[in-house]
Formats: structure tokens, sequence, C-alpha cells
């Protein structure tokens, strides 16, 4: 375990990515094979499960270091991690000795130590856990108590592991990636399996081919008042109408599906293999016997409305660390495809675009629903063009996708034949009345806000209800100068949250907003996130709930731009 | 009414007609220590110990009215008596016993207690002052927050150090540490160079920013043990292959850190980061300001050093203020004590 707190101090102590694969590496060379097993479980995201629960650890915390409950609490919130804020409330509230002579190995320390601990009433695994607290030095500690409660994976990301494991190997990374997926028990003969430097042929089966990437075809400071102008913009640039694809724009994960000898497999843009998180479009893509690579958009998808469901949703799907039913009914996925890139093992990326439509909707006839083909949609000109996008917020989309007729299927970001039309986020300006800690990077500053605005129908009359809360979209330099600022003006402190002056005003961007009986405020926003910080408007001038109500059709969702 | 209440030009002793550490001007101030947080210019007097005149006259204009006072002396003002005691934040950094009518009240500034087995070996140590009110510091007020003994952490500095200057020239890195300009350098400077002696190493000379150097040399005056400085100057910038810091320690304020300056001493790969604070014991904090390393160590009193003092002044009622105040004061409630949070201006850019 000495070797591993000893990884984890490199890791923490540089911001590059060479040195944390160097220190990666260095790892796998040095500790033995049965503690690296472990080593790699756990940094590949791998946990213990069943073991102490953190209402447990919370509780011998408080108990070992006589700090009352709020103080812990308040004492997490600024620390941002549990194994965190316990070892360094052990660490400076109780008397250790550190005299922790022999040191075993990660995997004695696991299996021998810490599993057993599953069998043994509470207050027996209190009294161990106790003294290994009083002996174990600082760093240690923080890796024992991570284990504790299950994380484990500190400034590395699975991708860097497979990374490091590829330069020792000499093997590709996909291949490390394959190697390292699904159940595994992380025993030495495992071990050695993963880092032997014969290759099998699975590498060429997953592959995916380089994405293409769209441009946004209108400038990013674009006022977006005038459909007549943004036609002719495009028009200007894009030449007749008639010459495009029009595409609707999902707003999801991108990715390829392939399946080739049999075998499938699902990888994004960011070179995640998703495969294991998306069954259900595994299974519509098993069913279609043949070979493809596809290019589309996961999505969570409501079937009843046969629209998509909004991004958080399958955030929180990917966020689970475990697949339960529960969540694949919550969020069931699709996959929207609207490229075809291989059929039969023929690579069909320099044919025109029109040709692999047609080839991908004869591939998909028949598929199941989890497996469609992405919407078109046309029009004689630009401007009806733009009259239909605004549609887009109904069928929630992002906007239109352009693609070039007959053009082939390029590699990155290449400006000319695929472009991106979106729509405008909606806005309001809202005061900033609470403020609290992040978590991670952020923790100690002050960065998750809550936003209200003016209740009647005249702005700086009445009373501020809030309306929403948004913690991205503003620099680093203006979190902080916000947090020196909140820290100064703070009326009143429940716990972590400060009660602030109603004095900033932020534009608040947001995909769509509807009546919400859940809401004090009767109104719920989609995606909020901060635009800009208003610093030339005063609070008194914010919007007012009518102005907000006023965007809600009479469905009561919001529709296009206002 | 209470001998000190804040206004909203600072700690204000209607009696004795002055302000301590104000923040708006006043005529008459009465200064704890040099930290921009505590010491602003446009006051019409101030007073300050005598220990700390040389640093504080080095952040006033250069005509300020500055009356000076032994540590433990005692003199009045409009019929109200003062003394400054020795608060072990920097050199020269006083608390202020206000002594009424009725009562005594100590506003104890910033300070630090000792971490044993070592004192600051560049300033006076914190006395225990007995009061009925006692104003005290807040910045670190969670349980959190315990500092290792100064003298571990500068074997820590030193090993770093060893590290980036292994190997042959051409691999060495330059070892650049952010500490501020008045206290923590100085420090860092004096425990450095003890932890060489007790390693039986021969003195290496530290390069410095010129923001440092005023400071570094008001310690020298006074007779701190440091070890010597040399400050960066455009004749020694790296050009071409030839880096002249490799190897080298350089100290500088933070604020330098992210400017260009630091670009002079290579690209990224060459150089290697710290940051010597008390708010490097988080690793979100040190993960977020972008350094490679950081050392625990602060100026300010860590929880324990906190809790105990504030039992050990006796004190009926605590006013806790500069930081973490309102946790501070539940705290201390919670073990029966009579404590409040005293919002003032204290602890904006200050350091830790
Ligand atoms: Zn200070
Ligand atoms: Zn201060």
């Amino acid at each position: 375990m000495r070797r591993l707190a000893s990884l984890y101090d490199e890791l923490d102590r540089t911001t590059s990515t060479d040195a944390k694969v160097a220190a990666l590496k260095a790892y796998f060379r040095e500790a033995a094979e049965e503690d690296a097993a472990w080593g790699l479980y756990f940094m590949a995201g791998g946990k213990l499960k069943r073991l102490v629960q953190s209402k447990f650890l919370r509780a011998w915390a408080m108990a070992a270091t006589g700090v009352e409950e709020w103080l812990f609490d308040e004492s997490y919130s600024t620390v941002g991690d549990l194994a965190e804020t316990v070892t360094l409330l052990v660490d400076a509230m109780t008397d250790r000795s550190e005299t922790h002579a022999d040191h075993p190995g990660l995997r004695e320390w696991v299996e021998d130590r810490i599993l057993p601990m599953r069998d043994d009433s509470p207050a027996a695994q209190e009294a161990r856990v106790l003294r290994w607290w009083r002996e174990l030095p600082r760093g240690e500690l923080f890796v024992f108590i991570k284990l504790m409660t299950g994380s484990m994976r500190i400034g590395v990301s699975k991708t860097l592991v497979e990374r490091a494991i590829a330069e020792l190997t000499g093997l590709e990374k996909q291949e490390i990636a394959h190697r390292l997926m699904g159940d595994w028990e992380p025993t030495p003969a495992f071990y050695r399996s993963v880092m032997d430097p014969e290759a099998s042929d699975v590498v060429e089966t997953s592959r995916p081919y380089p994405f293409y990437l769209a441009s946004p075809i209108l400038p990013h400071d674009w006022d977006y008042d005038d459909d007549a102008r943004e036609a002719e913009l495009i028009g200007g640039q894009l030449g007749d109408v008639s010459d495009w694809l029009a595409e609707w724009k999902y707003d999801g994960i991108r990715a390829q599906l392939i399946r080739r000898n049999g075998r499938v497999f699902l990888w994004s843009r960011g070179d995640e293999n998703m495969t294991e998180r998306f069954p259900e479009v595994v299974r519509a893509a098993a069913r279609l016997d043949r070979s493809f690579v596809l290019d589309g958009e996961l999505l969570a998808w409501d079937f009843e409305a046969g629209l998509p469901m909004d991004f958080g949703s399958l955030q929180t799907r990917i966020g689970r660390k475990k697949l339960t039913d529960n969540a694949l009914r919550e969020a069931p996925a699709a996959f929207v495809a609207y490229d075809l890139l291989e059929d039969d093992g023929v690579d069909l990326r320099e044919e025109p675009i029109e040709a692999r439509r047609e080839r991908m909707e004869r591939v998909l006839e028949g598929a199941d629903p989890a497996l469609m083909v992405a919407d078109q949609s046309s029009a004689s000109s630009w401007s009806e063009l733009a009259v239909s996008r605004r549609s887009s917020r109904e069928r929630r989309v992002e906007g239109l996708m352009l693609k070039r007729r007959g053009s082939s299927y390029q590699a990155g970001r290449r400006r000319g034949d695929w472009w991106k039309w979106k729509i405008e986020p909606l806005t309001i300006d809202a005061v900033l009345v609470y403020a609290q800690p992040g978590h991670g990077r952020r923790a100690n500053l002050l960065t998750d806000y809550t936003f209200a605005v003016w209740d009647g129908e005249t702005a700086g009359e009445g009373e501020l209800v809030t309306v929403a809360k948004a913690y991205s979209g503003l620099t680093d330099e203006e979190f902080v100068e916000i947090d020196k600022w909140a820290r100064r003006h703070t009326i009143e402190r429940f716990g972590p949250v400060r009660h602030l002056e109603p004095v900033h005003v932020f534009e608040l961007a947001f995909e769509g907003v509807r009546l919400s009986t859940r809401h004090k405020s009767g109104v719920a926003f989609r995606f909020p996130r901060m635009k800009r910080w208003r610093t030339d408007k005063p609070a008194a001038e914010a919007d007012t709930l009518a102005s907000v109500r006023a965007m809600i059709g009479s469905d009561g969702e919001s529709d296009s731009a206002h | 009414m209470p001998l000190l209440q804040v206004d909203d030009k600072g700690l204000a002793c209607a009696a004795g007609g002055f302000w301590i550490d104000p923040w708006k001007p006043v005529p008459v101030a009465v200064i704890t220590h040099a930290h921009a947080d505590h010491a602003r210019r446009g006051m019409g007097r101030y007073y300050a110990a005598a220990a700390g005149l040389p640093m504080l006259k080095r952040r006033m204009a250069r005509d300020a009215d500055i009356v000076a006072v032994p540590y433990g002396e005692r003199f009045e003002l409009g019929g109200v008596t003062l003394s400054f005691h020795p608060a072990g934040h920097c050199l020269g950094s006083a608390q202020v016993r206000v002594e009424g009518a009725d009562d005594v009240v100590v506003a104890a500034g910033d300070y630090k207690r000792p971490v044993s087995p070592g004192t600051d070996p560049t300033c006076e140590p914190f006395e225990v002052v007995p009061c009925d009110t006692f104003i005290t510091e807040a910045t670190f007020a969670l349980p959190i927050y315990r500092w290792d003994p100064p003298e571990d952490v500068a074997t820590d500095i030193v090993d770093w150090w060893d590290a980036n200057r292994a190997g042959p020239r051409e691999r060495q890195k330059v070892s650049v540490i952010a500490a501020y300009s008045l206290g923590k350098a100085q420090r860092l400077l004096a425990l450095l160079d003890r932890e060489l002696a007790r390693r039986g190493e021969a003195r290496r000379r530290v390069f410095i920013h010129g923001a440092l150097e005023h400071m570094i040399k008001g310690y020298r005056d006074q007779g701190v043990e440091m070890l010597p400085t040399f400050r960066v100057g455009e004749s020694n910038r790296a050009r071409g292959s030839v880096n002249p810091f490799r190897g080298h320690l350089v100290m500088a304020p933070p604020g330098a850190m992210a400017g260009p300056w630091i670009k002079r001493f290579g690209s990224a790969k060459d150089v290697d980061t710290a940051f010597a604070s008390g708010w490097m014991r988080i690793r979100g904090v040190r993960r977020r300001a972008g350094y490679d390393r950081g050392f625990v160590i602060s100026d300010h009193a860590d929880w324990p050093s906190l809790v105990r003092t504030c039992v050990e002044t006796g004190a009926k009622k605590v006013l806790c203020t500069h930081g973490n105040s309102e946790t501070l004061a539940r705290f201390l409630r919670r073990q029966g004590v009579d404590a409040e949070p005293l919002a003032t201006a204290y602890g904006d850019e200050e350091d830790g």
C-alpha cells in the first residue's frame, strides 16, 4: 500500500500527462504482480463492494476526533471529498503513533485485512479501523480510507492507465482497452495476461474510424434577431440550398456503432469504449445480421413521445457506476444513425453522402426502435429552412446540420462540407442570491450559485424568488472574484450555503422553461448555465417572473427563441 | 458600550479616539502588522510595535507619521491605556491590549503559536495576554487544519529542491517556490538555512524576485539569520541552451507565478513550481492553484492553536474575525464560551 500511496502522491504532484504516464509505468514495473493487479483494479475504477457504508465511516471519524456533525459537514464542504476529509480530521485531531513497523503489500491489505472485515459486526469493524487509523502514515491513511469509501481514482483516467500499459507492452491502446473491459478478478494471472506483449486480433475488429466534425456556420457572437439576415448570411456562404442536405442536430454523445465478425463495439468520439453502457443499442446491432460501422448520436429517448430526452438524463445514466434495471427504465437509450462508414467490410467513406445515407436506410430497415435513422428536413430556400429550424425546441434538438451533397466522409474538423446551424439559447437576467462551494477542483471556492428574479410584474419591486441553479459558464478568474466578493457580502450562512446581498446580475442561458408545481417559483429551467456576468446591470433591472412566464407557450413549454 | 466596536472605518475605540487596523482614513490608527489587509495608507498618525517598524515603513508613504512603541510598554490615547505584545505572525507583528475603565480587550490581529519542537526563528513567539474580551482571527478555523512541525516541512522542501538538482546540469530543473513577501519568505529562508546546517551541508544561494528584496533586508537588518539571497535580474535571463537557474531555488511572491516573469526560467518542463501556504493542506485547493507541489506551512494559527489560545487568555467573551469566523464562534459557544463573529475587512488578499 505504501507503493500505491507514493504513486498517488506522484500523480497528485504533476499536471503533466507525460509525467503521470511515466509514474504509472514505474508503478507497474516496480510493484509486485499480486499488488499491481489490485492497483490496476482500483485505477480502472474497480471498487470493493459491500464494504463499509460511508455513514459508518463518518460516525467513526467523528467518534475518533470528537468533531461534532455540523463541524464535520463544514469540513467536508470545504474539502469536497469524504476520504480526504476523514484523513485530514484523523491526522489533525487524534494522537497517532505512525509506528506501523511491517508494511504489507496492497494484496495483503485488501485480501487479508480489509475484505475479511465484511463479516465483522460494525463494532468490530470500528475497532480494527480505528487501530489502523492510529498506525498508518498520512499518505497510506488516505489510500486506506479511499479504499474503504470505494472510489480510488485520483487524477488518473482509465485512458491514461491504458496508455501507460500500451507503452509498457508496445501494443495499441485499443488492445489494452479491450483487455480491461468487462468483469475481471485482480489476480496475478489476470495481470500477466494484461501485460502480455502478444497482441490479439481484437483491435482490428473493434477499431473506429476518425470522426468527421462539423463547424458552426454562425459567428459565435451572432445575435439571432432576424431569420432573413441569417438565411442571407448562410446562402452567401453555402450557395444554393439544393446542394445541401439538412438533418436535425441531436444533443447526445457522438459515437460509432461497430459490428464486425459478429461482435459489437460502441466507441465515443472521446475514444471511450461505451459498449457496456448501452446494452439496448448493442442488442439492436447484434440482431442485424451483417457487418457495418455507423456514425451517429447516443441519446436517452422517450419512446412514447418519439422524442429525445434531455441531455441531463443521459448524463445521469452514464454517471451511474452500475446500470440497474431502474436506470434502464428511467433513461432508455437509442442510437440515432446519420452515416454509414462501412458495410460488409467495404469502406464507404469516399462514396457520396446520399449514397451512404440510402444504403444506411436499407441496412437499418426493420431494426429495433433503439436503432434509428436521423430525421431530415427539406426546404426550397434558406429562409424556408430558417423557419423550419424554429421547430427545433419542440423536436428537442439543437438545430440543423447542413451536409453538402456529394461529399465524402472526412477526418477531423475540416471546414467546408459539414456545418452546424444551432438555435439561439434562451436567456434571462437573474440576480445571484445564494452561493456554496463546488466539489473536486472547485472545493473551497464558492461556485455553485442560485439565482432569483422579481416575483411581480415590475422589475425591482416585490420580492426576489429563486428560479435556477447554475455552476458553469464563468472563467476561473470570474469565479475567484465572485468568491472573494461573496465571502464579504454574506447576509446569513446555513452550513456551507451563503445567502448573499442581491447585487450581481448574470445572464443565464437555458434550453427551455416549463411550468412546474415542484418549484416555488412555478417554473423550471432546462440546462441553465451562466452566459455572462452583467456588471452593467443593477439587480433592480433583472427579469421578472412575469417575463419568464411569457416565454412559456400554451402547452406549458417554451418554444423557439424569444 | 463596549470598549472596541466595528464601525465603517475599522475596529474603533470611541473612548480612546483611535482605530485598530482601519480600512478607511482615520486620524489615529493602531497597527498590528504590515500586511496589506491591516496596514493601509492615508491615516493621520500610526502607532505600531517598534520591532515591525522597518517593514511598516516600506508599506507607508515616505512622510507617514509613525510612533513606534516597544513590546510591553504602556502608552495612553484619550485616557485609554494600550500596549503591544508579540503575536508570532511575522517580525514585529503585535497584539494590541486595550485597557478601559472596566475591562481589558486584546485584539490579537493575525497570530500563530509555535508547533513543537521548534519556534519561528524569524520573530518573537506569541505571548498569552490575559483579558476580558479576546478578538481572534479565524483564517484556518476548521479541525482539518493542523500544521506539521516547520522543521519537517523544511526537510521536504530541501528534498524537493535536491530532486530537481539531481543529475547532469542540463537535466536539472529550476525550483520555483511561491511565498508571501512579508513573513513567509523570510521564515522559509531561515528554516532552509537551519535545515542545510543540520544536514552538514554548505549554505546555498537563493534567487529572489525583486518584490521580496526590501522585506528580506528589513529582516536581515534586525539580525535574522537566513540563506544568502540574490536578486533575479535582467542580466541572468535564460538564453539559448544556457539556463543559469537550473538546479537553483527561486523564491517569488504568488502574484508573480502566473505572469510572464516566470517564463525566464525556461519552459514548463524545465521548471517545478511549489507554493508554501497553509491552504495547500487541501488537495483540491492545491490542484486548482496549479502548482506542482504544495508545502503546508502557515503564519496563522491552526485549529488546535486557535481553540487553545481562546481558552488560555481567560476571556469571558471571544470575538472572531478574519476568515472562518462563524465556525469558530459556533464551536466556542458549544464549548460554553460566549463567542460571536465580528464582521471586518481583514483577511482579504491575505497570506496563508
Ligand atoms: Zn497578516
Ligand atoms: Zn490578515
